[in-house]
Parts: C-alpha cells; sequence; structure tokens
C-alpha cells in the first residue's frame, strides 16, 4: 500500500504548490501508516526532484518521455493510472489546480475511485474515509464518505502548510510507454503571462471592485499590489465591464483563491465574490459604505474612500519594507 | 457537426443555504433552482456557434441527468435556444453516477463537441466532465475559456497556470468550460419561452450504477471574528496591525 502524489512542474520547476501537496500526502501517509510516493512528469533535473523528499516523499519516481512534453490527459491519465497500479497505491493525491481539475475525473473512472475534490484539510477519518470538503460554494462544509478501494483526493491551494522532514528518498525512473496515437492534443500556440505574480499562487491579493468607480483609478490599487508583493485580482462586475481581465475575476464562478491576505477595496461582498475568497486567512475590506457585507467576512475595515486611503497604504508599506 | 451541453440543475446563487434538521441535507424550502452558471454559459457559447452559419454547427442538445421536478431547468435551457433535451429519470447520488449515466446517453447518439461546466455550484466537484470522458473513452480539455471554429475545425483556448494554449483537438471530445467561455449568459425571450413548450424533452431510464462517495453531513463554515475597524483618517494603522498583530506582511 502507498500513498501516490501527482506533483506538478512548471519549466522542470517544482513550486510551493507542489511541496503543499507532498507535505499533505505526507500527512495522509501517516493516518494510515503508509508510505509517499511522488510522481513527477517530464523534464526535471535530480536535485529538484531530490526537493520532494524535504517534504516526506521517500521514493521519488521520474516519468519522462517526449509524448508527455504537452498536458493531454488521456495520456497523462495512462501514466499516472499505471503508476498507481504498480505502486499498490490506496490514495492518489493531486492538486485542485487546472491540471488537477483535468485528470483526477479521468482517474477516478480509470480506477473506480471516489474523489474528494478541493479538500482543505486532512481526512476526518481513516474508516470510513471521510473527507471534508466545501460545498455550495463555501456557503456549507460537506462530510463526505468515500467508498472505493482506491481514493483520490485533489487538494485546495494555499491550503495545508508545508511541514519538513530529513530527507530520505529514493530516486527512481519510472519507465513509461506513451502510445503516441494516444496523444491527440495537439498545442498550436502558448501564451505565458511573464513577470506577474499568478492570482492561485500569490500569499496577497489587492482586489478591486466597482466601488473603484473607473478602469482608470486603477494606478494606486496595482502600486499597493507591487509594494506588497501581491498578486491583483477583481470581482465579476469589473471583468463583465472589461475593466480587468477575466482571468482576475475572483468569485464563485472565478478564480477561487485562498491567500494569507485579502484586500478587498471598492467591493460590497456578495455572497457571489465571497464564495470565491471566504478561505483567505486574513480579509481586509476598504469600502465607502459602512454597511456592506464585505466587513462582514473582514477582520479588519477602513470605512472611507479607496482613492484617498491607497495612495496612503503605500507610503506606510514602504516604509515598514525599507 | 452536434453539439451536447450538459446542464445541472442547482440552487439559485444568491440562496442563503440552510441545513436541514439532522445535518444530512440541505433544507430546499423556498429554493429557486437554476441551470449551474458554468453550464448556462457553456449553452450561450454552443448556441452562438449554432447561430453563426460559417462554423457548421447544426444542432444544440441539453442533456440532465435529475427527477422529473427539474424539468423547468431544462425547458429553460429550451427557451433559451437549445434545440431538444434528453433528460435521464435518475435522482443524483454522486458525481460518478451523474458522469455515468450522462455518458450511457451520449452514447446512443452521435455529438462531436460535448460541454460540461468545469464546476457546480452546489457540490463543487469540477469532476462530471472529465469522467463523462473517461467513460466515453475521448479526449477531453479542461479550462476551455474560448472555443472557434477555423474551417470547419473547432480550436480551443485552454488556460494553464499563468497563460493560455491554443489548441487543436478532433472531435468528438469533451469541452470542460470556465468563466470566459461567453460574455454573458443568454436570457429567454418571451418567442423562446413559447417555442419551448413544444419541442422535445427526451426521458431515458438510467442504468445501475453504483456511486463512489456519499454526503453523510453537512455543517456551516465557521464564523469569522468581528471587524476591527481603522480610522480613514490613518490609513497606516492598518499596515502596522497587518504586520504586527496579523503578522501577514
Amino acid at each position: 500500500m502507498s500513498v501516490l502524489v501527482y506533483t506538478e512542474n512548471w519549466d522542470g520547476k517544482f513550486k510551493k504548490l507542489s511541496f503543499e501537496l507532498v507535505s499533505y500526502a505526507s500527512a495522509v501517509a501517516k493516518m494510515l501508516n503508509t508510505s509517499v510516493t511522488a510522481l513527477s512528469i517530464g523534464n526535471v533535473g535530480d536535485d529538484e526532484l531530490k526537493k520532494l523528499g524535504n517534504y516526506g516523499a521517500q521514493k521519488i519516481l521520474n516519468a519522462h518521455n517526449d509524448q508527455l512534453a504537452m498536458l493531454d490527459n488521456q495520456a497523462y491519465t495512462n501514466v499516472i493510472a499505471e503508476i498507481a497500479g504498480k505502486e499498490n497505491a490506496s490514495v492518489v493525491i493531486i492538486s485542485n489546480n487546472n491540471t488537477g481539475k483535468a485528470l483526477a475525473p479521468r482517474l477516478s473512472v480509470r480506477l473506480k475511485a471516489g474523489v474528494g475534490s478541493g479538500v482543505s484539510k486532512l481526512p476526518l477519518s481513516a474508516d470510513p474515509f471521510t473527507v471534508y470538503k466545501r460545498a455550495f460554494s463555501g456557503n456549507a462544509f460537506a462530510h463526505v464518505v468515500i467508498k472505493s478501494g482506491v481514493k483520490i483526493l485533489t487538494l485546495a491551494q494555499n491550503s495545508f502548510d508545508l511541514v519538513e522532514t530529513p530527507n530520505n528518498a529514493v530516486l527512481e525512473k519510472a519507465d513509461v510507454k506513451v502510445d503516441a496515437s494516444l496523444v491527440k492534443t495537439n498545442v498550436k500556440d502558448v501564451k505565458k503571462q511573464t513577470g506577474k505574480i499568478l492570482l492561485t499562487d500569490a500569499d496577497i491579493v489587492v482586489s478591486g471592485g466597482r466601488g473603484m468607480k473607473s478602469p482608470d483609478n486603477w494606478g494606486p490599487l496595482v502600486e499597493l499590489a507591487d509594494a506588497l508583493g501581491a498578486a491583483t485580482a477583481c470581482s465579476r462586475p469589473v471583468s463583465d465591464e472589461g475593466w480587468r481581465t477575466h482571468e482576475e475575476h475572483t468569485g464563485q464562478t472565478g478564480k477561487i483563491i485562498a491567500p494569507n491576505l485579502y484586500i478587498a477595496v471598492g467591493i460590497s461582498g456578495a455572497t457571489q465574490h465571497l464564495a470565491g475568497v471566504s478561505s483567505s486567512k486574513y480579509i481586509v475590506a476598504i469600502n465607502t459604505d459602512k454597511d456592506a457585507p464585505i466587513f462582514e467576512a473582514a477582520q479588519y475595515g477602513i470605512v472611507g474612500d479607496a482613492m484617498k486611503i491607497l495612495p496612503q497604504l503605500v507610503t506606510a508599506v514602504k516604509e515598514i519594507k525599507k | 457537426m452536434k453539439i451536447l451541453v450538459c446542464i445541472s440543475n442547482v440552487p439559485d446563487t444568491t440562496t442563503k443555504i440552510k441545513i436541514a434538521e439532522g445535518n444530512a441535507t440541505i433544507d430546499t424550502t423556498g429554493i429557486q433552482w437554476v441551470i449551474n452558471p458554468w453550464d448556462e454559459l457553456s449553452l450561450t457559447r454552443a448556441l452562438e456557434l449554432r447561430d453563426d452559419q460559417s462554423t457548421g454547427v447544426k444542432s444544440v442538445t441539453v442533456a440532465h441527468s435529475g427527477p422529473a421536478t427539474s424539468e423547468p431547468t431544462i425547458r429553460k435551457a429550451l427557451a433559451i435556444g437549445a434545440d431538444d433535451a434528453i433528460r435521464i429519470n435518475a435522482e443524483s447520488s454522486d458525481a460518478y453516477f451523474v458522469a455515468a449515466q450522462l455518458a450511457e446517453a451520449i452514447k446512443k447518439e452521435q455529438f462531436d463537441i460535448i460541454m460540461c461546466g468545469i464546476e457546480s455550484s452546489d457540490f463543487n466537484g469540477s469532476v462530471v466532465g472529465g469522467m463523462v470522458a473517461e467513460f466515453l473513452g475521448i479526449p477531453s480539455v479542461s479550462a476551455v475559456s474560448a472555443i472557434n471554429f477555423e474551417g470547419g475545425n473547432p480550436v480551443i483556448t485552454r488556460d494553464i497556470d499563468g497563460g493560455k494554449e491554443i489548441i487543436n483537438i478532433p472531435v468528438p471530445f469533451v469541452a470542460i468550460v470556465q468563466k470566459g467561455i461567453a460574455k454573458e449568459p443568454r436570457i429567454a425571450a418571451m418567442r423562446g419561452i413559447m417555442l419551448a413548450r413544444t419541442k422535445p424533452i427526451k426521458i431515458v431510464e438510467p442504468v445501475a450504477i453504483e456511486p463512489l462517495t456519499q454526503i453523510v453531513s453537512f455543517e456551516k463554515p465557521s464564523p469569522r471574528s468581528a471587524c476591527k475597524f481603522v480610522d480613514a483618517a490613518n490609513p497606516g494603522q492598518l499596515i502596522d496591525l497587518l504586520r504586527n498583530e496579523a503578522k501577514v506582511i
């Protein structure tokens, strides 16, 4: 028996997300008295692979094959399913990010394994295997029993702290065959964002709503984000109006995020917006309306005009960062 | 070319969710049921593609797995413009069950593009679309934020962490759709509502499938502590609190 964790890499490097996954897998393995095998697909150097051992992976498998250069859901599913079988995995752990959402359901059908999706803490019990997950877009949480022999968990980003352990990991090459005729995804073009902190990775997010009044008013908000090393986000009306791109939209139908600090500027805090940000550790609200529902979700608030407050916050942040 | 859009029936997104006595279910009293927001956007894009003759998309069908009580939601999809509908007459138990039912119904017909919303706003599983694809043994593309046509072939944009990829993929495939696919959901016009009454809904009986998961109880999120207000005349104090009290910057 083992816990298998799929660790995604970006151009050969792991991100905090990958280490979170391994830390989580390691804690699940402890609950089940078993060990963690980490699987990495792609061209990743040995030194980078070994880092997974710092978070509790005992065995690190690297599957490298030219056919796997781009994410093809069927080809990746084949590889992960094959390894899960060989490793006799009873739990398979994947991120709940775009890649995880693409792979977990295919694996579920392949392995006849129930999925606990978007889990944010350890299983509540090992027998029956019960997980805790958000439901109704954060308006409730559900206790879900996974009845199948093999279980798949997708972990919500930024929901589990890194736990370092002494590294005693063994590195192995995973010998995988990929049938080229199976790879149907043909990537014609890639457009990468560069030089920006990704919203889903960010520890701090500064977000603007309709209370910002005009797309021309975003200057001081972006400046505050830059000073804090934060990503920028927005509410749905703002992206619907085209003031900001839809990639910035956080909320029920946009991105679901869980940063350490979420600063909501000119956002009233509709249920649909809170559904995307309520897992943030701290929420700060800046709004002219003292009765806005965002203040019920926030730990810190300022009632006032964002255009006057933001520049002063920028100055204060620069002062402490000196 | 034929498009199928899978739709889920969910509480209106502004609903205050109440947990029923005993915590095993949600209190559905007074809940307004709507098409899951991502499915509604998928349907809108599917209809735009059908209405653009250059794409070669001839029809849009909607499929739903649920009891007769969810028919108003299916009628709404027909009123918005779908040509016909399939309803699998089953009480949904889990995502695996629903996906298996949808796949069985889809197998009996020929669809080129199957669209599923990336998530449903009730159980937030994000798995049905991918499961349908795996049951059917066809490709899937996830986090799709655009579908266009070039020379009669679909061209897909998928979001990846930190960017976008433009993809060609042969039909049939499942597109798992997120925000951005359509600007805003299409709204039913009076004529559409009248027409919807006579559009066909095919009822299919479910196949025997054992669900893999079961919700045993619900709980409400723990309440947050009260908001601490900082005087607008001294915003710098906020930064001090975030630094020294919350320790997050």
